[in-house]
């Protein structure tokens, strides 16, 4: 993974770890391991802000952040992609397979045992 | 007339070979070929649909499609139309080149389309999929229901869910990611392509739909078939089974009804015998290739 692709993931999870909206200096506090500088982690959170993560609000001389969706959301929305419950074969992912339900899915299940069997 | 006459026939053509490899049973064992066939026949029905109403329009120049098309913009040029071309010709024209603009649009709108949801993908995933110990060089979403599958593009990202990850033991874990990193090596993604921008120009068209469906399957079973050459058939139909078998969380029940057909037919190809390549499908990749040929030669003469 790309060093500003980390960065970005780093910032998030502080973000979602917190209950409340941080300023970038309470950032880059949470994130003072890392030693960064406060305009990089301005820059993350703008192209964060950019591509959508995040929500900005500005409060008094200071913009506070926010994570646009919780990560559970974020992993639901790449699921539901994933298991293409619109039934459409676009282009833009290939899987592995589907679920199945009703008799398909009992056909299956007896291939299954036979392989164990 | 006798250039229409061939680009209907190879509409006709296109029809009657599609027919036939609808209704034949070799496709599942040489998926390749039927792929190289669809894509053939692709080419060939948009080409000759285009030139119908083309050929038609500009038979008063008595040429050759390619060279009549040449002698038409040099007489728009020069502002001085033959006699014998009227305002129906040119509207002909109009409609075969308007056909051929629909089909370019759909198929930038359908990539276009693709790439911004990948680039979504790919955002999404740097920000909450975590790399796993367990399959090296894959990402982990961290969710109950059993998904696996491939972000296609330059930089091809295969994704596994947590879910997928408890059900399969490694072996069958193994053969799943081959059988997503052949769709990203060999691109299938761009196989696909000619077919939804196809199904979105005509929304609704059976046969449209129906070889759409047809070819991703086809693609499933080349993924399968590259899989095979380093791992057992029988664990990649149990990681099939168990796949498809496994209660879903995120999807409700009833809307997947190409699917369930399309995955016993993997699982039972894939426990069967595998068969020489049958003279048919040779065939058949001949007709196709002519018939791409010859809408080709046509506006190229």
């Amino acid at each position: 993974m790309t060093r500003l692709g980390d960065l970005e993931r780093a910032v998030m999870d502080v973000l979602w770890d917190r209950s409340a909206p941080a300023t970038v200096r309470e950032v880059v506090d949470a994130l003072d391991g890392r030693d960064l500088a406060y305009t990089t982690v301005m820059t993350v959170l703008d192209r964060l802000a950019g591509k959508g993560m995040v929500e900005r609000e500005r409060v008094g001389r200071a913009w506070i952040y926010r994570p646009a969706a919780t990560r559970d959301v974020y992993i639901a929305q790449l699921m539901l992609d994933a298991l293409d419950q619109a039934g459409e074969r676009d282009a833009a992912l290939v899987r592995f397979a589907r679920s199945v339900t009703g008799d398909e899915a009992e056909v299956l299940r007896a291939a299954l045992e036979r392989d164990k069997g | 007339m006798l250039y229409t006459a061939h680009f209907g026939a190879a509409v006709l053509g296109c029809y009657l070979v599609a027919w036939a490899m609808f209704r034949s049973r070799w496709p599942v064992h040489s998926p390749s070929i039927a792929i190289l066939c669809w894509q053939g026949l692709g080419l060939a029905i948009g080409l000759a649909v285009i030139g119908v109403p083309v050929s038609l329009g500009l038979a008063p120049y008595d040429a050759p499609p390619g060279t009549a098309m040449v002698m038409l913009a040099r007489d728009l040029a020069g502002g001085q139309l033959p006699r014998e071309l009227g305002l129906g010709h040119l509207a002909l024209i109009s409609v075969g080149l308007g056909i051929g603009a629909v089909l370019l649009g759909s198929t930038v709108a359908s990539l276009h389309a693709a790439v911004r949801a990948r680039q979504r993908q790919r955002d999404l995933l740097a920000l909450v999929a975590r790399p796993d110990p367990a399959a090296p060089g894959v990402l982990v979403l961290d969710h109950p229901s059993a998904a696996a599958y491939c972000v296609p593009g330059l930089r091809p990202r295969v994704v596994i869910s947590a879910g997928a990850l408890s059900l399969l033991p490694r072996d069958e874990l193994a053969a799943v990611l081959s059988h997503e990193e052949a769709h990203a090596k060999e691109r299938h993604d761009l196989v696909l392509l000619p077919f939804t921008a196809l199904s979105r120009a005509l929304p609704g068209v059976t046969w449209v739909t129906r070889a759409l469906a047809t070819v991703a399957l086809l693609v499933e079973m080349r993924a399968d078939d590259r899989a095979r050459r380093r791992h057992d058939d029988a664990l990649l139909a149990a990681a099939l089974a168990r796949f498809a078998t496994a209660p879903s969380h995120a999807t409700p029940a009833g809307m997947l009804g190409a699917a369930e057909h399309d995955i016993v037919a993997r699982v039972r190809r894939l426990r069967a015998p595998s068969s020489p390549t049958p003279y048919r499908a040779v065939l058949a990749l001949g007709a196709a290739l002519f018939l791409a040929y010859m809408p080709i030669s046509l506006f190229l003469s």
